[in-house]
């Protein structure tokens, strides 16, 4: 079982001078399902595909407010994402308690990241199984990181983590420069492209797998009394959305029976995150 | 209870004062401390926090908003009860860039605080230079926070404190005291000066914080600190002066406060008329 | 001539962690809508300390709350309510209810039952029913439910005025006819109006402003005789109840 003698401890080196524990924690943010994150002058958004166990059961949460500012996107293990989480909203009441301000965000995701940082030198304890995508509001304006279980935190324009996030970086480098100027309707519009690229052969996104958030002013479908708030989107509100994506390039060798069905279908499908093969 | 320095006299019992010469009023007798009910007095007899009480005190702060910012006033006396034990204190203290925390009453318990928001200000500043800095309402809260805090453990911080500054073109004029009650306002003041001072400082500068120069704001606040020197017997005529504008925080030397006696010579009981 | 036993037995000035900081507070609940108001001055003995410090806070689309008392211990209280309905809006997804934060408040004040908040809580707005709701606390949580409640400084000269206004007390109806169950928002406005210049004209305590919060139920609108006081309305958070809130001058004297 374990792939060698510096497995068991993460607090022990390998002779290349690696932490397979903490290598491993990172391989538990790639199992998850990808969070996509994105950034314009006004905006910062994510976008998340969730998973359900089978047709009977509901989809996982992928997505957590912190504070009004502050919103996370998590691959991994859910459950130590809600520990996190809730550490995190901790902190954000303590700034609010303390100082009557909202909490700086790049503060808050060092402040997660130091803590995950712990867990890769004591005795004892293990990594946290979870990354984050964090957006986040304050006078700079808008603000995407990444955090991830090895102790790190970056900023970024856009990026992704999770399964098969790589295509969807892949699409955010080609595209990233546009993001600044784009409208919230384009950013999305990106992000869902983004996202997509991530789905096994026979997926798409849909209304019941698919969490947006959105933090910054509110789009033209939503209310006009929309705050600038961090709120996730999921379910109906999102069809919209779904519903200005670009048909993907199909790939050259198209296979003739998925022309007379597939093809043609909306991308607002069914209940086909889960095993739903090609007739 | 009141909690101005000015009325908690010498730092005796009063059973040993035979001289008497701290104020007037009504001191809290043993038996009315027990009968209170809130607390019972033996209770707390053994606790030494529950003992303290102000010792070396400063009087009044003076604050106004004015066009350009906010000014802020103290005199530099430190009181030993009724003995003007230290004549050069200053009791305004700036707290990052863009606020100043004037204090009155003991003056270890400020010098406390003093090292408490300037650790605060080295953790925020030193450790982070990301911009995101405390502005005077965030010093005001936290503040407010230590003191409420430090009186729900029945072992205040024995301090009335202005807080003044600003920041994001914001002004920013607050009050908080050892209790944690806290207020804003355009005109604000401690001790006496809530007695004194607050009414003139209300009638010179309501409606006109946003005309006021800033020597017309000097010159309120000198006025006032006079009145207050003539009338309040634990004040001294040398005073700062701080103005916080955009531009940052400015404390002034030592000042000198001008002050005529001439009306005395005539006033039986003032000069050295012997009937 | 010095008191001898304190001479035995030096006696040390008795710190008070409590203030009186004056005030009034009120609230009317209609049969859609609840006003709960309350003045601005803050004051200590006969200083005025200033005379805008908001006593009324709204906590959700359709809770509003009045503190009055102590007021270092009504802001803390209403900062710790605030984090309370944070972390359940964290783990449901949506505002508590009026009935829910009602007893809410009675654990927390009870919780401080040995160093309690000095603090009179009267909390306002909207059940999940549709119904405008007033609860009323005392200091350790004691609550119950009513539709007027007066509390603070001028309580007692209040509370009489809205038994027999709002509650009819000591009024006979008109042959054939009979009181009304709940009063229109304009009439219920203009008592809390003539309550608060009433309490201004006879209480040092009272004075300076007058803010009056407005909870109106899902689907309801202001009647035009109030919208023409130019109330500003609050961003809601969805499109169910909505709250506004007018302000007055009090007399300053």
């Amino acid at each position: 079982m374990f792939r060698n003698t510096y497995d068991s401890d993460n607090t022990v080196f390998s002779p290349q001078g690696r932490l397979h524990q903490v290598e491993y924690a990172l391989e538990a943010v790639k199992q998850g399902s990808a969070a996509v994150g994105l950034r314009s002058k006004t905006h910062a958004i994510l976008l998340a595909l969730k998973r359900s166990s089978g047709e009977l059961a509901s989809y996982q949460q992928k997505m957590f407010r912190i504070d009004d500012h502050v919103g996370i996107a998590i691959a991994g293990l859910t459950s130590d994402a809600r520990v996190l989480s809730n550490f995190m909203r901790q902190q954000a009441m303590a700034s609010k308690m303390v100082f009557n301000r909202p909490v700086p965000v790049n503060r808050l995701v060092s402040t997660i990241a130091d803590k995950a940082q712990v867990n890769t030198q004591e005795y004892g304890r293990r990594p946290y199984g979870v990354g984050f995508l964090v957006v986040g509001l304050d006078h700079t304006g808008p603000h995407l990181y990444e955090f991830s279980p090895s102790g790190t935190s970056f900023e970024y324009f856009a990026v992704s983590i999770g399964a098969r996030s790589q295509s969807a970086k892949t699409y955010l480098e080609k595209h990233f420069e546009s993001f600044a100027d784009c409208s919230l309707e384009d950013l999305i519009r990106h992000g869902l492209h983004a996202l997509r690229e991530t789905l096994q052969q026979d997926k798409e996104l849909t209304t019941n797998n698919t969490s947006i958030g959105i933090l910054g002013p509110g789009s033209v479908h939503e209310p006009a009394s929309t705050a600038v708030d961090f709120r996730i989107l999921e379910g109906t509100p999102i069809e919209v959305y779904l519903q200005t994506m670009q048909p993907k390039e199909v790939p050259p060798p198209a296979s003739t029976s998925a022309t007379a069905s597939s093809s043609t279908q909306p991308p607002a499908g069914g209940d086909d995150d889960v095993q739903m093969s090609e007739q | 209870m009141d909690h101005f320095p000015t009325n908690w006299g010498r730092p005796k019992y009063d059973s040993f004062d035979t001289h008497a010469t701290y104020p007037i009023h009504n001191r809290g007798h043993a038996q009315s401390a027990a009968s209170n009910g809130a607390v019972q007095h033996t209770h707390f007899s053994h606790s030494k926090s529950a003992l303290r009480q102000p010792i070396v005190t400063g009087t009044s702060v003076l604050a106004i908003k004015y066009k350009d910012g906010i000014m802020m006033a103290a005199d530099n006396l430190a009181s030993y009860g009724s003995l003007a034990r230290f004549k050069g204190v200053q009791r305004l203290h700036p707290v990052g860039d863009y606020t100043v925390v004037g204090a009155s009453g003991d003056m270890s318990d400020f010098q406390y605080l003093q090292h408490i928001l300037d650790g605060l200000v080295i953790s925020e500043e030193a450790n982070l230079q990301d911009g995101h800095t405390l502005g005077p309402a965030e010093i005001h809260e936290y503040l407010s926070q230590v003191m409420y805090q430090r009186r729900t453990k029945m072992d205040p911080l024995w301090n009335s404190l202005l807080v003044g500054g600003v920041k994001d073109g914001k002004r920013f004029l607050a009050f908080v005291d050892l209790l944690g009650v806290t207020y804003s306002a355009s005109t604000l003041a401690t001790g006496y000066g809530a007695y004194i001072a607050q009414p003139l400082l209300r009638k010179a500068v309501e409606g006109r914080e946003d005309t006021l120069t800033e020597h017309e704001a000097r010159t309120i606040l000198e006025d006032a600190l006079r009145v207050l020197f003539y009338r309040d017997a634990r004040s001294i005529n040398q005073y700062q002066i701080a103005t916080i504008t955009a531009n940052g925080a400015d404390i002034s030397g030592s000042l000198k406060l001008e002050t005529a006696w001439g009306f005395a010579e005539g006033i039986r009981g003032y000069g050295a008329q012997t009937q | 001539m010095p008191d001898m036993s304190a001479i035995a037995n030096p006696q040390q000035r008795q710190f008070n962690p409590y203030a009186e900081n004056g005030g009034t507070i009120l609230a009317v609940a209609g049969a859609d809508f609840t006003v709960i108001a309350g003045d601005t001055r803050q004051s200590e003995g006969y200083s005025i300390q200033t005379r805008y410090a908001s006593k009324v806070f709204r906590l959700t689309d359709r809770a509003v709350l009045a503190v009055n008392g102590f007021a270092a211990d009504g802001n803390m209280f209403v900062k710790k309510v605030k984090q309370r309905l944070e972390w359940y809006r964290h783990n449901h997804a949506k505002d508590m209810p009026l009935r829910s934060i009602a007893r809410l408040i009675q654990t927390m004040l009870y919780a401080q039952r040995f160093f309690p908040y000095y603090v009179y809580n009267i909390l306002g707005g909207i059940e999940e029913d549709g119904t405008g709701a007033v609860y009323s606390f005392d200091p350790v949580g004691s609550y119950e439910r009513e539709a007027c409640r007066a509390a603070g400084a001028a309580q007692s000269l209040l509370q009489p005025f809205l038994d027999n206004q709002i509650y009819f007390k000591n009024q006979t109806a008109a042959r054939g006819y009979s009181h009304p169950a709940h009063l229109p928002l304009p009439d219920v406005l203009s008592i809390v109006i003539d309550s608060f210049t009433s309490a201004t004209e006879r209480h040092i305590e009272v004075g300076d402003g007058l803010e009056m919060y407005i909870v109106m139920a899902k689907g309801q609108t202001l009647p035009d005789a109030v919208t023409n006081l130019l109330p500003e309305e609050l961003p809601s958070t969805g499109d169910g109840e909505r709250v506004f809130v007018l302000k007055r001058d009090l007399k300053k004297d």
